[in-house]
């Protein structure tokens, strides 16, 4: 696994500088997760005044906490066995929080109905999506499983795919029109998989990653026109829901638009979307919250879903919370709203503004551009000079990887390499989160110019 | 994929479990209590499973405190809270990336959370080393198992991977070793031995599964789930010598590790016992052992997380272990952080040493009380009887059913167990786990009875437990609405097949 490679050197630079070896610079900054708390992003306080007193309810005592944090606190431990957050839930997560889950998408998709029975909650939207992929992947036909995906794609789910034996069959996105999806390229892919594999689904990303793109609403129609056309099941990632920015993009959800596009499709084409608690202004990536949303799935099919669910018990307590949390935050005239207020708006400043500095600094730099970006992460293009793609063959290494690594040891930045995510052949990119603090996206910035300047320079 | 011939067909093998369809059933009736319908008792009492926190345990106020703070840090000014929360929450939030436990991890867990664990295990494993690099943190330690099984299933028909698997053994692990893709082969644990293994039978298992499948593996639990038995250092050798001699992984359930309460008994770890043997052992015999924070002392089921320890594996197998714990992405970091206070708690002379220890004390006391109580009570019970148990927290006795019960079950289509048990929630409101989950269908009838419950509702539990036992086992008792009837045994109630249903929550 190329990361690890990347991930280890990482954490060696990390133990050095603590055992004070000379670097170039004293700190590392890691932007190649999607994980804003890693980047310096805070958490939100209401969040975690929440948890806290549901952890150690003895905080409930005192006047200390805002009244909304007491009430809130209270009506979460409520919901859990024995009053603690360590007793195990229903498989599904708890049934009020389910609730909750399903309000919110109501609300989001302008009314359209979502119904508890068919929410799961799980660690992570990860977890989730592999439960839906084992139900789709027959691991013992002959013929193996397909399952069309994006190039670039965001690599986790690759893995997750193969790691249950099927086959990821490729459609590009067309990056000189902002990583556009087009559906002529879908039909291709499809076609591509004749004799090879037999595609039972095909996922989707929105907002983008690696790349930051968010689809219109005309794209998610002709995705929705095509799955049900090839009768594919549809998995929908749309866990950076909460990051678009920027003028002329709003999210919308496969669920609305196919709600909207009305019957036969909206009663027929079969859904499974996702969404997290690790990403948006929440950012809780380590308390391991998210949810998954079937739609017009077979009750039969449902029940081994459930099944595979109720295998691993259910999911983690303060990542249910973190969710609940998410789906209601504090509201107008609530004693916590203003500082939730403040931080969030602080959060969007900060990605608006480092949207606009990254397009500036790295579109002016020989050898260098990226597309407008609409979601949380930025996946610009390198023009690499011949002699560094071939030092890179040299070391056995991809060419953007190889471009990272020295940009880690230089530079100590972290960010990933495009190969991590497939890309067009000869192209080469690398991807770094944009939910950071303004200053420091500014460093990284700063940082990754002057390495990025002397670079080109050495392999010119 | 709207028609059902297309669901994997892996995952329309796993079985199903009648512990589901009972747990629905309780679900059901604490609905129908909470919208007024009136039944004989206030509310189902559940002993089924091992859930402490919900049967009413206190969780460890040192946990609960360090992990308040670390979610907010604010509460480092706090001066109300003991010196050594502080300090040790400060000491955890430093290793977060952001100072922050909504931060990914490591996949494989945070480094400074496995080198605590190392050396928990080095300190009670007396000396024998342990590193940080052979321990792998998960989502509770039925994760890592997974892991592990996965890498070793393959093969089809007679080539297809086995797994030896204690009868009784917890009902969690046959539907894992389904979706797993591997076979059970099921050795039986000799009841009249308070629950021992034996070798011969491990044998006789071995042999007949040999041309059926491939065995690769040896799963154990110690303490046993749900037998409570403790295996002393003669009996580990003996079976770390079969699984050498067979060539097989061991894998070892230790989760229970931390509740001994048995006299004169003592828990001793399998990585122990292999490192007193001589190097031919010591040196080569593969052996994973897992642990978590599902523990009875510390009860924190909700906060999902465990570890396992590779002894002597290959480190190719355990590059790929690491990839596969890669798609999982992380365990919840205050799981992780939760398994560090646990191995490595207050010491004498911390502010919170004494509270702890009573607290843990506490928990050991109770259990070692409710054991004995149970015990009695059951063996007193005409039709019941209850092997001692030793460690862990359940007890695992043993119903003696007449005949005519029997073939009412039969009738009905369910195991006569799962029938008692479904008939005790309907009329006393008390939730047991059924035996034939644990045994498949060996005639032998048993109830899984969780012990780690504060004394007074144990006290409830018993009461009810045994009005409903007496009433059960003979003819024409008067039923607690005060009219006389035969015994109904369930013919109104709905029954479910041990064929498992699913029901939505």
């Amino acid at each position: 696994m190329k990361q690890l490679v990347l991930a280890r050197r990482a954490s060696q630079i990390k133990v050095e500088l603590t055992q004070r070896v000379r670097k170039p610079y004293k700190e590392v900054i890691d932007v190649s997760w999607g994980d804003p708390h890693k980047a310096g992003v805070k958490p939100l306080s209401f969040v975690r005044q929440v948890i806290a007193a549901c952890l150690y309810p003895q905080l409930l005592n005192s006047d200390r906490l805002p009244v909304d944090v007491r009430q809130r606190a209270q009506s979460l431990l409520k919901g859990c066995d024995g009053g603690s957050v360590g007793s195990y839930t229903a498989t599904r997560g708890i049934s009020e929080i389910v609730h909750r889950v399903s309000e919110f998408i109501t609300r989001r998709d302008g009314g359209a109905p979502s119904y508890p029975e068919n929410i799961f909650i799980s660690p992570g939207s990860q977890w989730a999506l592999r439960n839906i992929l084992n139900v789709l992947v027959n691991s013992e036909a002959s013929h193996r499983t397909g399952v069309l995906t994006p190039m670039p794609c965001y690599s986790v789910s690759l893995m997750s795919i193969r790691g249950l034996g099927a086959v990821t069959v490729p459609y590009n996105l067309r990056e000189e029109q902002g990583w556009e999806l087009q559906v002529e390229e879908l039909h291709r892919a499809l076609e591509s998989a004749k004799g090879v594999c037999d595609p039972v689904a095909l996922y989707v990303i929105n907002p983008g990653n690696p790349a930051g793109y968010v689809q219109s609403r005309k794209s998610i129609q002709e995705v929705i026109q095509f799955v049900s056309e090839k009768r594919l099941f549809l998995l929908a990632d749309e866990v950076y829901q909460d990051c678009v920015h920027g003028e002329n993009s709003e999210f919308v959800s496969y669920k609305r638009v196919l709600a909207e596009m009305g019957p036969p499709l909206s009663d027929t084409v079969e859904l499974a979307s996702f969404h997290s608690a690790s990403k948006g202004f929440l950012g809780e990536c380590g308390l391991r919250g998210g949810y998954v949303e079937l739609v017009n799935l077979d009750p039969a099919v449902k029940k081994y879903i459930y099944k595979l669910f109720s295998t691993d018990a259910c999911a983690p307590v303060l990542g249910q919370f973190a969710l609940d949390l998410m789906m209601k935050p504090p509201q107008p005239g609530d004693p916590s709203y203003p500082l939730y207020s403040v931080e969030t708006q602080h959060i969007r400043t900060a990605l608006v503004h480092n949207v606009k500095r990254v397009l500036e600094v790295v579109n002016n730099l020989p050898g260098f551009c990226c597309q407008p970006v609409k979601g949380a992460f930025v996946f610009p293009r390198l023009h690499l000079p011949p002699k560094a793609i071939q030092k890179a063959k040299e070391m056995g290494m991809q060419p953007d990887a190889f471009y990272c690594i020295r940009l880690l040891e230089e530079a100590s930045v972290i960010v990933s390499p495009g190969c991590d995510y497939g890309q067009k052949e000869g192209t080469h990119h690398i991807r770094f989160h944009i939910m950071t603090p303004e200053d420091t996206m500014e460093e990284v910035l700063r940082r990754l110019s002057s390495f990025h300047t002397q670079f080109m320079k050495d392999f010119s | 994929m709207s028609s059902l011939q297309l669901v994997n067909p892996r995952v329309r093998g796993i079985r199903g479990s009648p512990h589901s369809g009972l747990q629905s059933l309780a679900a059901r009736i604490t609905q129908e209590i909470t919208q007024g319908a009136q039944k004989p008792f206030k509310g189902v009492i559940d002993v089924s499973s091992g859930d402490p926190h919900k049967a009413g345990v206190k969780p460890i106020s040192f946990v609960r405190q360090v992990l308040a703070v670390c979610l907010h840090p604010q509460l480092l000014k706090n001066k109300t809270l003991p010196l050594d929360v502080r300090m040790r929450a400060q000491r955890l939030l430093e290793v977060c990336d952001g100072g922050s436990v909504g931060s990914y991890t490591a996949s494989s867990g945070m480094p400074h959370v496995k080198q605590s664990i190392a050396e928990f295990i080095t300190r009670r494993d007396a000396g024998v080393p342990s590193h940080a690099e052979d321990i792998f943190i998960s989502a509770g330690s039925q994760r890592a198992l997974m892991v592990v099984v996965k890498l070793l299933a393959s093969g089809e028909g007679e080539t297809r991977t086995g797994v030896l698997t204690p009868r009784p053994c917890p009902h969690t692990l046959p539907p894992l070793l389904d979706e797993a893709g591997v076979t059970l082969v099921p050795y039986q644990l000799m009841e009249d031995r308070g629950w021992a293994v034996d070798l011969d039978e491990l044998h006789r298992a071995l042999k007949t599964a040999r041309g059926r499948c491939e065995p690769r593996a040896i799963y154990i639990s110690n303490p046993g789930n749900p037998t409570g038995h403790v295996q002393d250092g003669k009996s580990i050798e003996e079976v770390i010598r079969f699984a050498a001699a067979e060539r097989l992984l061991l894998l070892v359930d230790e989760v229970y590790q931390d509740s001994v309460y048995g006299q004169e008994k003592e828990f001793i770890s399998y990585k122990r016992v292999l490192f007193e043997m001589d190097k031919e052992y010591s040196e080569t015999v593969q052996l994973v052992s897992f642990h978590s924070i599902s523990s009875a002392c510390m009860g924190e089921c909700g906060l999902r997380a465990g570890y396992m320890e590779q002894v002597n594996m290959d480190p190719e197998v355990t590059h790929f272990v690491d990839t596969m714990l890669c798609t999982d992405i992380s365990t919840p970091v205050t799981g992780q952080l939760a398994l560090d206070l646990m191995v490595n708690p207050p010491k004498p002379g911390d502010p919170s040493y004494d509270t702890y220890t009573q607290e843990s004390l506490l928990t050991l006391a109770t259990l070692s009380q409710n054991a004995q109580r149970v015990q009695e009570f059951l063996n007193d019970l005409p039709g019941m009887s209850c092997q001692p148990a030793m460690g862990g927290i359940y007890l695992y006795p043993c119903l003696h059913l007449p005949s005519e019960i029997i073939e009412k079950a039969k009738k009905l289509e369910v195991e006569a167990d799962v029938l008692y048990c479904q008939m005790l929630l309907e009329e006393e409101g008390v939730f047991l786990g059924a035996g034939c989950q644990y045994d498949g269908t060996t005639g032998n009838h048993h109830l899984r009875l969780s012990i780690l419950v504060p004394p007074d509702t144990l006290e409830e539990v018993l009461d009810h437990l045994g009005s409903f036992h007496l009433r059960f086992v003979r003819d024409k008792l008067p039923r607690p609405d005060g009219g006389v009837k035969d015994r109904d045994m369930g013919e109104n109630l709905r029954p479910f097949s041990t064929a498992g249903t699913f029901p939505m929550n």
